[in-house]
C-alpha cells in the first residue's frame, strides 16, 4: 500500500525540503571547502597548498602532534572510564548515578574550560595541593598536560556513558556462569566483560577521538595560546590570519585522517562481529 | 577490594565535579579572581545584573537555541520519513551517510565551511547566519531520533488506518506523529542541547554584531577572570540541573505508572 501510493508521487514536499537541506548545507559547505583548497586568489586551480602542506616539516609534525594528542587523550579517558562504568553497573541505583555522570555535559564546555584557568592558575587549588604536598608549585597552566587534563575532562562522561550501556546490557547469567565454573573475578572481568563491551568501548573511542582532533578553544585557553593541533591551525587561518585556502588544505588533510581512523575502526568491528 | 571500588568512584565524581564546584564556590566570592577566598558576597550576582550586555546575550543564546531546535526538529522529522520511506537500499544508506556527515564532522570543519558558504552567497553573518548553522548541525541527530521510532511502529497501524479509508493527511497526523512523538520530543531535547553547547562552529559564523554566550564567555576569558561569569555560571548549573532531575524523576514516575498499568491489564486480560 505504501509503496504503491509513493511510487504515484516520486517527491512529495518532505521528501524534497530534506533532500534541500542536505544539498545546501551537508554537499555544499564540503565541496565549497574543497575547492577552496584548490582554488588561486585569480579563480584558477593549483594544488600549491597541499605542496606546502606536505613540503612543510611544521605542518606534517603538527598532523602527526595532533593525532597524537588526541590519541592520548582517548587512552586517558578510557583508562579513566573503564572501571568506573563497571563499578557504575553494580550500583543499586545506577541510572541515578549515571544520571549524575551525564550531569556535567550540561555545563557549558567554556565554563567548564574556564573554571581550569582558575584551578590550574599560579595560585589556583592543584598548585596549592601540590604546594602542601611539599612538592612546590609549578607552571600548570598553558602546559601540554593542562591541554591533556583539560580535554580528557571534557570528554570523561562520552566515554563512560556507551561503555556503561555495553557493560549493562551483558546478561548477568553470564557472569553467574563463569563464576560457577570456577572463574575468578578477574578471569570474568578479562574474558567475559571486556570482549561483550568493546562495541561500547569502540563507540567511546569515536565519539572521544574525531572532536579531540579539534579543540581550539581549550589549546587557546589552557594550552597557552600556541598552535599545536590542526583544529588550532585551521581556526587560526580562517579567523586570524585570513588565509582561507591554506586552513580549507587543512581541513580537508583533517577530514582524510579523519575518515581513516573512522575506517580503521569499523573494519575492526566487522572482522570480530 | 570493596573498599577500593568506592573510593575510586568517588574519585572521579570528585573530578567530574570539582570544575564546577569551583566556579560555584567563587561566585559567592567578596574579593576578586578565583585565587583566595576573602569572604562570602553576592556582589559579582549584582554585577552580573546590571551587566544588560550579558543578560542581553543570555536572552540572545536562548532565543536562537529555541528557534534552531525548533525548525531542526520539523526538518528532521521529515528527514527521517524520507529516509525511512525510501524504497531502495541503496538511497536509504546514502541518505542516512550524508545525514551523518555532520554528525561525525569536527566542529572546526563544520565552522569552516559553513563560513565559506555564507560568504559565498552573500549571507551577512549574524543571528540568521547563527541560526541556519545550528539548524544545519541540529538536524542529523534529530534524524537518528525519531528514525528508531518509524521502525519499531508497527506497518500494519498505517495500513489499518488507510482500510478504513483515512486520507494521507489523517493517517500522518493522527497514527504516524502520535506514534513517534517520543522521538521527536527527544530529538528536540538533543537539537536544544547541541545549540546551547555550541561554541566552535557558532564562533566561525557569527560575525562582529552578534554573540551567543559560548562565544562571550571565550572572549571574557581571554582576557582573565571575571567573578561575574561565575555567578553567570551558578545561575545556569542551577537551572539546568533542576530540569535533569525534573524530567528524571518525571520519567521514574511514569514509567512506574506505566509498570502499573500494564500490570493491570495483563491481569484483566488473564
Amino acid at each position: 500500500m505504501m509503496r504503491s501510493s509513493n511510487r504515484k508521487r516520486p517527491f512529495q514536499l518532505y521528501q524534497l525540503v530534506y533532500g534541500l537541506w542536505l544539498l545546501a548545507f551537508v554537499i555544499a559547505p564540503l565541496a565549497l571547502l574543497l575547492y577552496q583548497s584548490v582554488s588561486t586568489t585569480t579563480g584558477g586551480l593549483t594544488l600549491a597548498n597541499y605542496q606546502r602542506f606536505f613540503q612543510s616539516g611544521t605542518y606534517l609534525a603538527m598532523t602527526v602532534n595532533s593525532v597524537w594528542y588526541a590519541f592520548l587523550i582517548t587512552l586517558l579517558t578510557l583508562a579513566l572510564s573503564y572501571p568506573t562504568a563497571y563499578l557504575l553497573t553494580r550500583l543499586r541505583h545506577k541510572q541515578f548515578w549515571l544520571l549524575l555522570v551525564i550531569l556535567p555535559t550540561w555545563v557549558n564546555l567554556l565554563l567548564k574550560t574556564y573554571a581550569f584557568i582558575g584551578l590550574l592558575g599560579h595560585d589556583g587549588l592543584f598548585n596549592e595541593a601540590l604546594q602542601e604536598l611539599g612538592i612546590g608549585s609549578h607552571q600548570l597552566l598553558f602546559t601540554n598536560w593542562a591541554f591533556l587534563l583539560v580535554a580528557a575532562y571534557i570528554e570523561l562522561p562520552f566515554m563512560i556513558l556507551p561503555i556503561f550501556n555495553a557493560i549493562d546490557e551483558i546478561d548477568p547469567l553470564l557472569l553467574a556462569a563463569s563464576r560457577d565454573l570456577g572463574a575468578s573475578p578477574w578471569q570474568t572481568l578479562r574474558k567475559i566483560v571486556w570482549p561483550l563491551s568493546l562495541s561500547g568501548v569502540k563507540a567511546g573511542v569515536q565519539t572521544v577521538f574525531i572532536p579531540s582532533l579539534s579543540l581550539f578553544m581549550v589549546t587557546r585557553l589552557i594550552g597557552g595560546n600556541r598552535v599545536i593541533t590542526l583544529g588550532t591551525a585551521i581556526e587560526e587561518h580562517f579567523l586570524v590570519t585570513q588565509n582561507w585556502s591554506f586552513g580549507a588544505t587543512i581541513g580537508v588533510v583533517l577530514i582524510v585522517a579523519m575518515v581513516i581512523t573512522m575506517l580503521l575502526t569499523q573494519d575492526k568491528q566487522e572482522v570480530r562481529s | 577490594m570493596k573498599k577500593m571500588q568506592k573510593a575510586y568512584l568517588v574519585f572521579v565524581f570528585l573530578l567530574l565535579y570539582l570544575p564546577i564546584g569551583y566556579l560555584l564556590i567563587y561566585s559567592f566570592n567578596a574579593g576578586e579572581g578565583m585565587r583566595q577566598f576573602t569572604g562570602f558576597s553576592l556582589r559579582h550576582y549584582q554585577e552580573l545584573w546590571d551587566d544588560t550586555r550579558l543578560l542581553d546575550i543570555v536572552f540572545d543564546t536562548l532565543i536562537l537555541a529555541l528557534s534552531a531546535s525548533l525548525i531542526a526538529t520539523l526538518v528532521g522529522t521529515l528527514g527521517a520519513l524520507t529516509v525511512f520511506r525510501s524504497q531502495r537500499q541503496l538511497t536509504k544508506s546514502v541518505l542516512l551517510s550524508l545525514n551523518n556527515v555532520l554528525l561525525v564532522s569536527p566542529d572546526v570543519i563544520i565552522g569552516a565551511s559553513l563560513l565559506i558558504l555564507f560568504t559565498t552567497i552573500g549571507l551577512q553573518l549574524g543571528f540568521f547566519s547563527t541560526l541556519l548553522a545550528h539548524v544545519a548541525f541540529s538536524i542529523p541527530i534529530v534524524v537518528l531520533m525519531v528514525l528508531p521510532r518509524l521502525r519499531e511502529m508497527n506497518p500494519d497501524l498505517v495500513l489499518a488506518a488507510r482500510d478504513l479509508g483515512a486520507s494521507p493527511r489523517q493517517v500522518m497526523t493522527q497514527v504516524v506523529l502520535p506514534n513517534i512523538a517520543p522521538g521527536i520530543m527527544a530529538g528536540f531535547f538533543m537539537a536544544l542541547t547541541y545549540s546551547l553547547d555550541d561554541f566552535a562552529v557558532t564562533f566561525f559564523v557569527t560575525g562582529n554584531g552578534f554573540s551567543t554566550l559560548s562565544v562571550e564567555v571565550y572572549s571574557r576569558a581571554r582576557q582573565g577572570i571575571s567573578l561575574e561569569i561565575n555567578a553567570l555560571s551558578a545561575l545556569m548549573v542551577f537551572v539546568s540541573f533542576l530540569i535533569v532531575l525534573g524530567t528524571y524523576y518525571y520519567q521514574q514516575h511514569r514509567m512506574k505508572r506505566q509498570k502499573k498499568k500494564s500490570f493491570l491489564t495483563a491481569r484483566s486480560l488473564s
